[in-house]
């Protein structure tokens, strides 16, 4: 049993099952509607595996036209509705409930058009994330919002969540790089927002349904930007004696006029179990390391790391090593994107994403290690310094149910000290089921009020992912 | 809007949500600006009494190390930017100061750059004033107030109002706080120009520059005027030896559009200034001014359109994706011919300056299809119910 409490099942549609599969079958075909409770089991999770159940049916439609089809035919209903991209959520913001239809957009994973002349690229949604920068890598250019979960996880899923990466530092984050998407709404209503063009007409409707986490309707294409790659781009290491050396190194290179590609951290922990997966040469002596990046020509690197190299000198970096060779960079990389998988090697984690002022750093990190004392568990900290987006990871044993609780309230306390420092509970995860009752630690009541308004104005009966990021206690009642 | 009309200046933000709790009660429309700079933007409106946030100023925050500072909506932009430039860093986003182009002696705000979500020449790579925008305390219609978003570089929690309100011209809430994350100031700039170039071959040359990997920050095109040869200007920043070398190399790899010169810091800056607050527009006082947002490739298409039908000057910024038509005759000045090219660009065009009947008789925000159209209603209704914030300046009814 796990803490967060997920609604009772609607009992009126569980037993209307048949009739809700048939329907979806009249529309997509027998072979693109998953009835069969083994074959629904695939979709029971995401990554918060802690929380399964599931789903009444598996829809898998092929265009827009079928997603607006199956829309208005479930809101008819008033069948509930989980939107689900690769499955690759932390946050549990594709876990479906035994009342809902899981749509997934698996199918939809297209790239429609590349457009160099303009940098755009239009594509299906639920195409991967690398798959965008794969199609474009040849002529130099990329899709700049990197998740870790890059080879996995879909643009609708980056969509819903505004996923980030290790070098929105300099790029952003998806919300900065989209232009364009079409959303089918729960009335199977197809809208058109945004364009080709860097700003559309009107209210921002664009930046309003990035990051509503599926709330508001199903994204079946996006217009998203593409970049033309810099000449280079090198990582360098440096390890710390102290978290507090690291954290008043990174200040001291941003308040420098420098911004780096990334700045990435990660503690005495995290760096073991990463190097003894990647072998990517990590110090194995240091409290703190960072990886930092930086971009241009060979000339403008070399400038640039030495620049670094001279700020970093009074916080005594114990050993610098800057990449000789493609393969070295690679491995540098693959280590800390590796890390979630590597650590999930050697023991169960639940992944926070808090994000704090960098300049409290220091003190947060204290503040982890000592909640982590208190619940008696290991937490291991990887992130993205440069902006303070903080992964503590918290490990424990999923087989002992007490562990599951206990990590689940170590990490809640790790959010509100997040919270509490001036920062948030969430950074690129999304708040989904996982931190859905923490809103109340960022946010007073009339703050959650608004946003739910903006809810119920795209879907007024809350039949997508309605259980997710808003405490289940204050909500509007639903339009009958 | 008649001068002997009430200006309602809270001094807090308690007391501004009073004014609008008592507003939305009596159903009295309030017309909301911050200095008052962008009063000639938008759909002239009614209402009994104007709601200005110039008295709710000062900075409340600023990290320099962590890139954010905060000020209270009416804080002069002029003010932070300067706060900003003592530590050598910036709005990324490059916001316009307009006064001249509306012929206006009011103060641009921190709010009314977000209100408007006012973007300069670098939203090409930094992106737009919404894309800076990280937190916001508002009012909303209601008298309620809320806050969004934060202080931090990155957060998704909850929804993005923030973005919802950046460019939404006070019809859903007045702001009363702002926070922006910055950047630092490059060590120097420097901008490519090459002369004479039509209009597409100059768009070419600015998609190759931005295809390029040198890092272009500025992209614009001024068509040749009265006998001065057409500009195509390239903007780069950095470190001094990054920037001799990319300019460098960007010349050799735009040699098939000509020989290139390169302007110096001092006079790009103020170039780009130029180009930024639309200085060749501001006058003849009285001629329209489109702005055209469009697929860059496609923005000489537009510019086209309107010189086949009437007098006028064009401006090309965000490398062909910003069209600047100052021009336009007619009772609708110039719409009829300028909106259809724009959609045809797959973009919208904006009447961005006209005299108050031709705002009054036009749309000036190209109304949204439909479907997009009834979404605007009903989130309006949401954030307004009682329709009391400046009703009207984007579309009627809105
Ligand atoms: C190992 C690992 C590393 C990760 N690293 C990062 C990282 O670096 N940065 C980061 O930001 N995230 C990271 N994540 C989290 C996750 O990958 C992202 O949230 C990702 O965007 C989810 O994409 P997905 O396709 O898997 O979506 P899903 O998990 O299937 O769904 C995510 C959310 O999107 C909604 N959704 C899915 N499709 C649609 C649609 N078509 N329309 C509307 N809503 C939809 C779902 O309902 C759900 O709420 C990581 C996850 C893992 C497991």
């Amino acid at each position: 049993m796990s803490a967060i409490a997920m609604p009772l099942p609607d009992a009126t549609i569980i037993a209307r099952r048949e009739e809700v599969a048939a329907g979806l079958r009249r529309i997509l075909g027998d072979a693109h509607v998953i009835d069969a409770e083994d074959e629904r089991r695939a979709y029971e999770t995401d990554a918060l595996t802690a929380y399964r159940a599931v789903p009444l049916a598996v829809a898998l439609p092929s265009t827009t036209e079928e997603v607006a089809e199956v829309l208005a035919f479930l809101g008819a209903l008033r069948v509930k509705v989980i939107p689900r991209g690769a499955g690759t959520s932390l946050s549990g913001g594709a876990l479906p409930t035994e009342d809902a239809v899981v749509v997934g957009l698996g199918r939809m994973n297209r790239i429609l058009s590349i457009d160099y002349d303009n940098r755009v690229a239009r594509v299906q949604a639920g195409v991967t994330n690398i798959n965008i920068t794969n199609a474009v890598s040849g002529n130099g250019f990329f899709y700049a919002p990197d998740p870790s979960s890059q080879l996995a996880c879909t643009i609708a899923g980056n969509i819903a969540m505004n996923s980030g990466g290790a070098h929105c530092l300099k790029y952003g984050v998806t919300t900065n790089n989209v232009l364009g998407l079409r959303i089918v709404l729960i009335d199977g209503t197809i809208l058109d927002i945004g364009g080709d063009a860097l700003d559309a007409p009107g209210l921002d409707l664009l930046g309003l349904v990035i990051g509503s986490e599926g709330q508001f309707g199903i994204v079946t294409e996006a217009t998203v930007r593409i970049l033309r790659g810099p000449e280079g781009a090198r990582p360098m290491l440096m390890g710390f004696a102290s978290a507090e050396a690291a954290g008043a190194c990174v200040a001291a290179i941003i308040g420098s006029g420098i911004v780096p590609v990334a700045i990435e951290y990660m503690d005495r922990p995290a760096i073991k179990v990463c190097e003894a997966f990647a072998k990517a040469g990590y110090p194995l002596d240091v409290e703190a390391l960072l990886i930092i990046e930086v971009e241009g020509s060979e000339g403008e690197i070399e400038d640039l790391i030495g620049r670094i190299r001279a700020i970093a000198a009074p916080f005594d970096p114990t050993a610098t090593r800057v990449s000789r060779s493609e393969a070295e960079s690679a491995a540098i990389w693959k280590g800390r994107k590796a890390a979630f998988g590597a650590m999930g090697r050697i023991a169960d984690y639940i992944c926070m994403d808090g994000v704090i002022p960098t300049g409290r750093l220091p003190e947060v990190l204290n503040g982890v290690a000592k909640i982590g004392e208190r619940y008696g568990l290991a937490i291991a900290n990887i992130f993205h310094a440069g902006d303070g987006n903080l992964h503590p990871l918290v490990l424990f044993n999923a087989n002992d149910p007490v562990e599951l609780h206990k990590a689940e309230d170590a990490g809640a306390d790790i959010l509100r000290l997040c919270v509490e420092v001036g920062g948030c509970l969430t950074g690129e995860h999304g708040v989904g089921v996982e931190k859905r009752e923490l809103m109340v630690d960022q946010f007073d009541p009339v703050d959650l009020a608004a946003q739910m308004r903006v809810k119920s104005v795209f879907d007024p009966a809350w039949l997508l992912n309605p259980a997710k990021v808003f405490p289940l206690a204050g909500r509007p009642v639903p339009a009958a | 809007m008649s001068e002997e009309q009430a200006i309602l200046t809270p001094g807090d933000e308690a007391e501004l949500a009073a004014i609008i709790a008592d507003a939305a009660a009596a159903r009295r429309p309030l017309a909301v600006e911050g200095g008052g700079a962008l009063r000639g933007l938008g759909r002239p409106l009614q209402a009994a009494a104007t709601l200005s946030t110039r008295r709710l100023t000062g900075v409340t925050l600023y990290e320099p190390t962590e890139l954010v500072v905060s000020a209270r909506a009416g804080t002069p932009l002029a003010e932070v930017e300067n706060l900003l430039a003592g530590e050598r860093q910036r709005l990324a986003f490059e916001p316009p100061d307009w006064r001249a182009l509306y012929g206006s002696d009011g103060v641009p705000t921190v709010g009314g750059v977000a209100a408007a979500n006012l973007s300069g020449p670098r939203r090409i790579t930094a992106g737009a004033a919404r894309d800076s925008l990280i937190g916001l305390r508002f009012v909303d219609g209601r008298g309620e107030v809320v806050k969004n978003g934060g202080r931090v570089m990155k957060n998704v929690t909850g929804y993005d109002l923030v973005k919802f309100l950046a460019g939404s011209y006070g019809t859903l809430a007045v702001m009363s706080e702002v926070t922006f994350k910055v950047q630092p100031m490059p060590e120097v700039e420097a901008t490519l120009v090459l002369q004479g170039l039509d209009d597409r071959r100059a768009i070419a040359a600015l998609a190759a520059g931005l295809g390029s990997p040198y890092g272009v920050t500025g992209a614009a095109h001024v068509p040749a005027q009265n006998g001065t040869p057409a500009r195509t200007l390239l903007r780069l920043d950095g470190f001094t030896a990054s920037v001799d070398y990319r300019l460098g190399r960007l010349a050799e790899d735009l040699v098939d559009f000509g020989s290139a010169a390169r302007i110096e810091a001092a006079p790009s800056a103020a170039l780009w200034k130029s180009i930024r607050d639309l200085s060749v527009f501001a006058s003849p006082a009285g001629v329209p001014v489109w702005r055209v947002s469009v697929r860059p490739g496609d923005g000489p298409s537009v510019a086209e359109a309107a010189r086949k039908s009437f007098a006028c000057r064009v401006l090309y910024d965000w490398g062909g994706g910003l069209v600047w038509i100052a021009g336009g005759d007619g009772p609708d000045a110039g719409a009829s011919v300028i909106r259809p090219a724009a959609r045809a660009a797959g973009g919208y065009a904006t009447l961005a300056r006209a005299p108050e009947p031709l705002r009054a008789a036009n749309d000036v925000f190209d109304p949204p299809a439909s479907a997009l159209m009834a979404l605007t209603r009903r989130l309006k209704d949401t954030f307004d119910p009682a329709g009391i914030l400046n009703p009207g300046r984007m579309y009627a009814g809105v």
